[in-house]
């Protein structure tokens, strides 16, 4: 029924003759494979400086989280490499499926999960591990998302975009009620722009917006314990002496271009949140601004590389998708060092790739493998447009 | 399922007429329109993702610009704290009328280690220790595995500990620059100066702020860094100064009083020569606050208390008698008393004449003369008139001490209330403002400003607050309480100074109400040279009293007075006044002076 529905799985005329992996080789965006394998190193040497007070704080071994980092790395790697050898339409079919089951995680978190005495219940505790399945849910939705768009670019086709607004609705709805504002908003902003790149009109994007902004006042009303305080102190542009931003602000002062140097820095032994959602301060702190600017740079061009070979993509599904995922991840890692920079309101957000954290890392790797099965090249029927572009003007 | 709109009936027929299948070419059409269609919508898609690159792309470089403008501004902090840290670490001297410096500035310098530079913990530890003896070795150790890089060591250190510490020789061990605020003559200036604190303090200094007296009365003029090198002036002079708080002191013990208090002005100018509160303490090392307010070191009895003066206020109700023109110095006054006023009665201390001249009321110090005087010129009058002279508003001094200062007068001012406070029971002023005001009631009635800054100006005719003539009256009568037998005030005689004065012995209010009988406040206001007054004295005693032909005597006249003989007698070789000779024919003194000058 789906193929039916947008027809475009394109057989690849080297597919008979040419060995899977070969293929993938050729096909697969390489450079992409290399950053990110970097964004994990970077995330390991960060993790070694970051989580030894935490581990000793625990009484743990002082590198249990980096072995831990490196184990939940590796298997998101991995998880990475398999997904970006399926095919554009196994993987949604895949995800499609995970989306049901991960939904349903969700709805009975609050029944089911843990919240590890950590304001929000988010976790489901799995004895070895913790998973957060909101993490999986932000992928697996904007695939969702994207077959339910691109089903509205088929002649009679169901009114895919408005289907999927109520479906991000609910889950929007979802997640505020956890508290957890910030996937929250991650979800809805990679939809805003996955409906803009589906061809929206602009009266509806305006609307979006519009709708964006009042959400935010009505979560800033609804919570005024838990996220009306953050964002005072930030319209205010003070925070407490003695609050995780202002230690934040302090290192990455502290850094200034070159670092304090490996291990010298002194936030991480301030900060509890330093090897997750403050993982940026110990990186300015001990690597300086040039660390940071490598990630940023790390990040963007991962966003630039997927944007622009989806640029000339034929199939709307294909495009929509990974534009949604590409998306997540410039979303995320802007929010993550926005806070950090005092650009944005405090927000827990974990860095993908680099922050520790199981779940996080698994997601991450999810998500860049659903987006390099996307970029790989394809064959686009580029005489055969360019015979009919003709007609277009 | 929304239905396809059926082929127009005239292209079936065409197409079939032209033999083809009109299905075939229905679908060709259909098939082109969707990829028309689908190119467009193509396109529309690479426009609105290049659009979202961008935007991308600004917004990673917003957030890097931001990074790079915190961490940047980190450093810049770091560099506007240092220049300006530097300046306000240079803060001006002060120095009194003559030059001498009061407070200035000692280069020393502060301690701190940076673990990350050292190389071995323990040695660092053990030299420390060893030359700080108040230094602990395990202490210092701990600190030095705890979080962080930086740990101050000690604020201050003296030349030979820094050498000391340098010869350690371990890397790891910082000095930061620090200026320390020294006053050199301790306690004499104590509560003049009041004391600075280090406010906030980094590795390359520390900021030194006034807490108290003119170091924080002047804060922005002695921190501005425009003026670092110009010391400020005061009015003081440092060798009255000293020489008055050594009398004050030793009179004090030998009164067995609780306090002094004593302020020495230049009548025409208002400027204060000395002040002197004791008990006092030393701003090079402030002492902490507590206990009982009144007997604290901290406390400016000079400026900042208020107290009852008692008689010292009497000259103020006859020259307003003599301003109003209601009486003038021979105006003869019913002194019989008591005088009863509803329930009360207002007495004398010793019997008097039940008749006497103005003069011979504030010379004997009739408080039912001065009342009585009082009823004659009424309260509005008296009110004004007070106010004219300063005594019901806080002084203008620059301490912000005295600021606190607001006499006190009654909620209800009655008729009784009028009658009480002309002579001085009733409202509570300051030394200094019966200093401030004795200089205008007796420099021919010119208001002064009582200020510490060196030089005042005598005020113009525009500060006239009584007449030259009363003014030379109320001299005449303040002669008089010491010069003649009768006077209250003969012990302050230091002959060949003109001094005249008028003493006040008031009552303690007691902590159960009411008034203490034992507990008594003597003051002396005095004016010399009174044929040409230059300063105005203001001594007061708490609880002072004397043992003489076989009583105790805690009258002004016994105890404040003699004092202040000593301190005129001290301080006039200093002011540089000589004696006149004490011949009382008249013509022949203006000939002496003439011949002497």
């Amino acid at each position: 029924m789906t193929d039916m529905v947008h027809g475009s799985v394109h057989v690849d005329p080297y597919e008979n003759g040419e060995p899977g992996l070969a293929r993938w080789w050729r096909s697969v965006d390489r450079w992409t494979l290399a950053l990110v394998l970097i964004l994990f190193l970077i995330g390991l040497l960060l993790g070694q400086a970051a989580s030894p007070p935490l581990a000793e704080r625990n009484g743990l071994d002082p590198f249990h989280y980096v072995t831990r980092q490196a184990f939940f790395g590796v298997l998101g790697l991995t998880v990475m490499l398999i997904i970006s050898l399926m095919s554009p339409s196994a993987v949604r079919r895949c995800a499609i499926v995970a989306f049901i089951i991960v939904t349903i995680a969700v709805i009975l978190l609050p029944v089911l999960g843990t919240n590890y005495g950590k304001g929000a219940t988010r976790w489901y505790s799995l004895g070895f591990m913790s998973l957060q399945p909101s993490e999986f849910l932000k992928p697996a939705f904007v695939i969702f998302a994207a077959w339910l768009m691109s089903a509205s670019f088929t002649r009679n086709g169901p009114p895919g975009r408005s289907l999927s607004f109520l479906v991000l609705m609910f889950l929007v709805a979802l997640l505020a009620m956890q508290p957890d504002i910030g996937q929250a908003s991650l979800l809805f902003a990679s939809w805003g722009v996955m409906v803009f790149v589906a061809g929206a009109p602009w009266a509806v994007l305006i609307g979006i917006v519009g709708l964006a902004c009042g959400g935010l006042y009505a979560a800033y009303l609804l919570f005024p314990n838990h996220i009306a305080p953050r964002i005072d102190r930030f319209l205010e542009g003070e925070v407490g002496a003695n609050s995780q931003l202002e230690f934040a602000t302090t290192a990455i002062r502290e850094g200034g271009l070159f670092g304090v140097g490996l291990g010298e820095g002194s936030v991480k032994w301030r900060l509890p949140d330093a090897h997750t959602d403050y993982i940026v301060a110990v990186a300015a702190e001990e690597y300086g601004l040039v660390m940071v600017l490598v990630l940023l740079a790390l990040f963007l061009t991962i966003t630039l590389r997927a944007i622009w070979r989806l640029r000339l993509e034929k199939d709307p599904f294909i495009r929509i998708a990974g534009t949604g995922l590409a998306m997540l991840i410039a979303v995320q890692s802007f929010i993550n060092i926005g806070v950090s920079a005092r650009l944005l309101p405090e927000k827990g957000m974990t860095l993908p790739f680099v922050s520790y954290g199981g779940s996080s890392l698994l997601a991450a790797g999810i998500t860049l493998g659903m987006l390099l099965a996307f970029t790989r090249t394809r064959r686009q029927d580029d005489l055969e447009d360019a015979l009919y572009a003709g007609h277009v003007e | 399922m929304i239905r396809v709109p059926l082929r127009p009936l005239a292209k079936v027929i065409a197409a079939r007429e032209m033999g083809e299948n009109p299905d075939v070419a229905e679908a060709e059409r259909r098939a082109a329109a969707l990829r028309v269609r689908r190119v467009r919508e193509r396109r529309r898609a690479e426009k609105r993702l290049i659009l979202v690159a961008c935007v991308v792309t600004l917004a990673f470089g917003w957030v890097g610009f931001r990074m790079g403008d915190l961490s940047f501004s980190g450093d810049g902090r770091v560099m506007s704290a240092r220049a300006s840290e530097v300046l306000r670490n240079a803060r001006a001297d002060i120095v009194d009328r003559n030059g001498e410096v009061l407070a200035t500035n000692l280069n020393t310098s502060s301690l701190y280690v940076e673990t990350r530079h050292m190389v071995d913990k323990d040695a660092v530890a053990d030299g420390l220790a060893a030359i700080f003896p108040d230094l602990d070795r395990d202490t210092l150790r701990a600190r030095f595995d705890a979080p962080g890089n930086l740990h101050w060591i000690k604020p201050q250190i003296s030349p030979e500990q820094e050498q000391a510490v340098f010869d350690l020789g371990q890397p790891g061990i910082f000095f930061g620059s620090r200026q320390m605020r020294v006053y050199p003559n301790g306690q004499r200036l104590g509560p003049i100066l009041g004391g600075t604190r280090y406010e906030r303090a980094d590795t390359t200094g520390a900021e030194i702020i006034g807490i108290a007296g003119l170091e924080n009365g002047f804060e922005e003029r002695l921190s501005d860094p425009a003026r670092v090198d110009e010391p400020l002036v005061l009015s003081i002079d440092l060798r009255v100064q000293t020489a008055m708080r050594d009398v004050l002191a030793a009179e004090m013990e030998r009164l067995d009083a609780r306090a002094a208090a004593g302020i020495l002005m230049d009548a025409n100018t208002g400027e204060v020569i000395s002040m002197v509160s004791l008990p006092d303490f030393d701003p090079n090392n402030r002492p902490g606050f507590g206990g009982y307010a009144g007997d604290s070191p901290l406390f400016n009895r000079a400026s900042q208390g208020v107290y009852e003066l008692g008689s010292t206020f009497k000259p103020f109700s006859a020259a307003l008698a003599m301003e109003m023109g209601v009486a003038t110095p021979e105006t003869m006054i019913d002194t019989r008393g008591p005088l009863r006023w509803g329930r009360f009665s207002i007495g004398d201390v010793h019997r008097m004449d039940p008749q006497m001249s103005v003069a011979d009321v504030i010379v004997q110090s009739s408080n039912v003369g001065t009342a009585r005087l009082a009823l004659m010129t009424g309260t509005e009058a008296q009110q004004d008139f007070l106010r004219a002279f300063g005594l019901m508003e806080p002084t203008g001094l620059e301490l912000p001490e005295a600021r606190l200062a607001r006499p006190i007068t009654p909620e209800r001012w009655s008729d009784l209330s009028t009658m009480t406070i002309s002579y001085g029971h009733g409202i509570s002023v300051s030394p200094l403002h019966m200093a401030a005001a004795y200089a205008t009631l007796t420099n021919g009635g010119l208001r002064v400003e009582p200020t510490l800054l060196a030089g005042a100006e005598r005020p113009g005719e525009e500060a006239r607050v009584i007449s030259a003539d009363t003014s030379a009256a109320i001299r005449t009568m303040l002669r008089r309480v010491v010069a003649e037998e009768a006077g209250t005030a003969n012990f302050a005689e230091v002959p060949g100074y003109e001094v005249g004065g008028k003493t006040g012995s008031a009552d303690k209010p007691s902590a159960s109400g009411g008034y203490d009988r034992d507990k008594v406040i003597g003051t002396f206001a005095a004016v010399f040279p009174t044929s040409a007054p230059r300063y105005v004295l203001v001594v007061t005693l708490d609880e002072a009293k004397t043992f003489a032909y076989g009583r105790t005597w805690r009258t002004a006249g016994w105890t404040a007075a003699p004092a202040s003989a000593k301190v005129i007698r001290r301080i006039v070789p200093i002011l540089g006044m000589r004696p006149m000779p004490s011949a009382p024919p008249a013509p022949l003194v203006d000939v002496t002076l003439t011949g002497l000058r």
